[in-house]
């Protein structure tokens, strides 16, 4: 699903340069659920933000779903963006004046999907997140942990091959990410791919594979025993 | 642009952000309204000046008497002018082939009475051909003409508002009304474009003053309708011609600048118009002035929408928008605002200068008005220059990546 080969990355701070990733090599297959750790400043983010085309490698190749991923214009990003790729955020980033299953709809809404349509699917996947009831409130009016069960809802609904999520337990407590972390886990036992990065290791416990980054480097990647969050959820 | 699905996602943002709407559309409708009140005013200021200067006849010469400033051939100075009929008889005989016509005049203030009714008012002792100098225009009736002159006719015509003031409603054609104790038989009433004190005044035949004034054969001036084929030229020329003429007739000494006074309507209405361009251009200015205005202060507020939308662009774009979908979401939204913001203050601008109507006359200002045409030009202009300012900020944002996007704060 994503082959990733020598990529570097690095930031130009004035007259320095900060080189962020020194030549990342990985393959992920289809249906794998991926934690991405590493200390802070190691490049985690950085990786996942050019996997997610919010942001380009220098060099090295990337390959999603067979499409090579180079040079593209803003159009062509945003088309495949909307495609195959969802994204979930630490900060949730849901549209504050839009309601939950308005937040849930606009992926689709720039699939063109009709209005109807729309408002079916945007229902729907807030059901399939438990937050049915919740459909016509404003992220203002919700728990973190319900915000980012919004948001895993929108960035499912355009039915991406990837799922995409940096720290979506970051803002959360234990409790409430163990939730988010189950409702990921039934996601990626429907087969979808998922890739998370985050800091700590009983999130990272509950994936199928770790991959550790020191320095910009992969040091590290192992696939584990993984640890079914929902017997810490009633 | 038809798209009901971005109609409503704009509705949505324009409803949702009620600041941001309101700060772009209050600015647009303010610079409109203003543009609208000021260009309006302007307008007015122009009415009252063309209704002071240019609302008689422009092929005029008027002829003052005065005291002379100099002695000449052994007459003292200041010495009084008089005029008299063989005046007017001397200048038809030598000018004639410049002229429409001439009517003398012989002004007084007297009391008009009808019934009870009475006040003072300006009686003018005319020639028929006044008419035509002062653009009387007739509402009833009909304007005194040569039989009445020639037979000294106890006849009048009377002011718009004199007929208010003494009869109402009541058409006042064919009664008597009594002039400083004479009675008067109305035979028309007039209206006149110069304003109040020229519809409150009225016409007799200035043979009938000279009949009431012990018979005598006194003028106090004349008003000449030169041909207005003779041009600028030929009137300036006419004008130096009839003043030695008349100097010499009266023995005036050619230097004297008193004595006689001619004024000419054909040099005052050259001035008149460039000083009327003049006032247009100023008008036209002070328009332009307030619409750069008003399409800098869009220009900021779309400057600021988009920075305050940064975040929320950033995450439109890591869902799928398109670099092209988020311009034209915001240019859409902005041109629905000014739209509506701009014909809000085009209308509210319009009512407010009509409501005003006379209220400012006290101030120059006559008939404030726009045209049509004119303010919706501003606000198309408005729209349009929004627009422009709101693609520069809108494209800069489509083209921010959306990871620098969704990192804005
Ligand atoms: N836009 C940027 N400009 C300059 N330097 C940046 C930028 N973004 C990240 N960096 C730097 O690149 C390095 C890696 O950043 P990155 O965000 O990938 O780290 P991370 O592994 O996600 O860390 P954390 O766990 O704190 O989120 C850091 O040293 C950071 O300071
Ligand atoms: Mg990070």
């Amino acid at each position: 699903m994503i082959e990733v080969k020598d990529i570097h990355k690095s930031y130009k701070m004035g007259q320095n340069s900060l080189k962020v990733l020194k030549g990342i090599n990985l393959n992920i297959n289809e249906g794998e659920l991926v934690a991405i750790m590493g200390s802070s400043g190691s490049g985690k983010s950085t990786l996942l933000n050019i996997l997610g085309m919010l942001d380009e490698a220098e060099t090295g190749e990337y390959i999603l779903d067979g499409v090579l991923i180079k040079n593209l214009n803003e159009t062509k990003a945003a088309h495949y963006r909307n495609k195959f790729l969802g994204f979930v955020f630490q900060s949730f980033n849901l549209i504050n004046y839009k309601t939950a299953a308005e937040n849930v709809a606009l992926p689709l809404y720039y699939q063109k999907t009709n209005r109807k349509e729309r408002q079916e699917k945007a229902l729907a996947y807030l059901q399939k997140v438990g937050l049915g009831e919740w459909a016509g409130h404003l992220p203002s009016e919700m728990s973190g942990g319900q915000k980012q069960r919004v948001a895993i809802a929108r960035a499912l609904a355009a039915a991406p091959k990837v799922l995409l999520a940096d720290e979506p337990t970051g803002a959360l407590d234990t409790k409430t990410s163990y939730e988010v972390m189950d409702l990921i886990q039934q996601i990626n036992d429907e087969g979808k791919t998922i890739l998370i990065v985050t800091h700590e290791e009983d999130i990272a416990n509950m994936c199928k594979r770790i991959v550790r980054l020191k320095d910009g480097v992969i040091i590290e990647d192992v696939k584990v025993e993984q640890v079914r969050a929902a017997q810490y959820v009633q | 642009m038809f798209n009901r699905d971005r109609w409503q996602e704009i509705f949505q943002t324009i409803s949702k952000n009620k600041l941001r709407t309101f700060l772009s559309g209050f600015t647009v409708a303010l610079g409109i309204f203003i543009f609208v009140i000021l260009f309006g005013l302007g307008n007015g200021l122009k009415n009252t000046f063309e209704s002071f200067f240019l609302n008689d006849a422009t092929n005029l010469i008027w002829v003052y008497r005065g005291r002379t400033s100099m002695p000449y051939k052994g007459f003292k100075s200041n010495r009084q002018i008089e005029f008299k009929n063989d005046d007017i008889a001397d200048i038809k005989y030598n000018f004639g082939m410049y002229m429409d016509y001439i009517s003398p005049g012989i002004n007084r203030n007297q009391k008009i009475k009808y019934k009870n009714e009475y006040n003072n008012y300006s009686i003018q002792a005319i020639a028929p051909g006044y008419q035509f100098a002062e653009k009387v225009y007739l509402m009833e009736g009909r304007f005194i003409n040569e039989d009445d002159t020639q037979n000294q006719e106890k006849y009048t015509v009377i002011g718009r508002l004199v007929r208010d003031d003494l009869f109402g409603k009541k058409s006042p054609l064919g009664e008597y009304v009594d002039v400083g104790g004479s009675m008067f038989k109305v035979i028309g009433v007039f209206q006149d474009d110069g304003g109040d004190n020229e519809e409150r005044r009225i016409y007799i035949p200035y043979t009938t003053r000279q009949l009431m004034d012990k018979n005598t054969d006194k003028l106090d001036q004349f008003v000449i309708g030169f041909k207005p084929e003779i041009g600028y030229t030929g009137a300036m020329m006419f004008e130096e011609k009839l003043r030695q003429f008349l100097k010499d007739k009266h023995q005036i000494h050619p230097d004297d600048r008193r004595g006689i006074f001619i004024r000419n309507v054909a040099d005052n209405l050259q001035q008149n118009q460039q000083f009327a361009s003049v006032l247009q251009i100023i008008v036209t200015f002070v328009g332009l002035g307030t619409l750069m205005a008003g399409i800098i202060g869009i220009s900021n507020i779309m400057v600021f929408v988009v920075k305050e939308r940064t975040k929320e662009l950033g995450i439109r774009k890591a869902l799928g928008a398109t670099p092209r979908s988020v311009i034209a979401m915001i240019l859409q939204e902005s041109i629905f605002i000014t739209t509506i913001a701009g014909y809000i203050g085009l209308f509210a601008g319009i009512l407010i200068l009509n409501s005003l109507g006379v209220t400012l006359e006290d101030y120059f200002i006559k008939n404030p008005y726009i045209d049509m045409q004119t303010g919706i030009f501003a606000t198309v202009i408005l729209i349009i220059f929004g627009a422009i300012a709101g693609y520069i900020p809108a494209r800069r944002a489509a083209r921010i990546k959306p990871i620098v996007a969704l990192r804005d704060e």
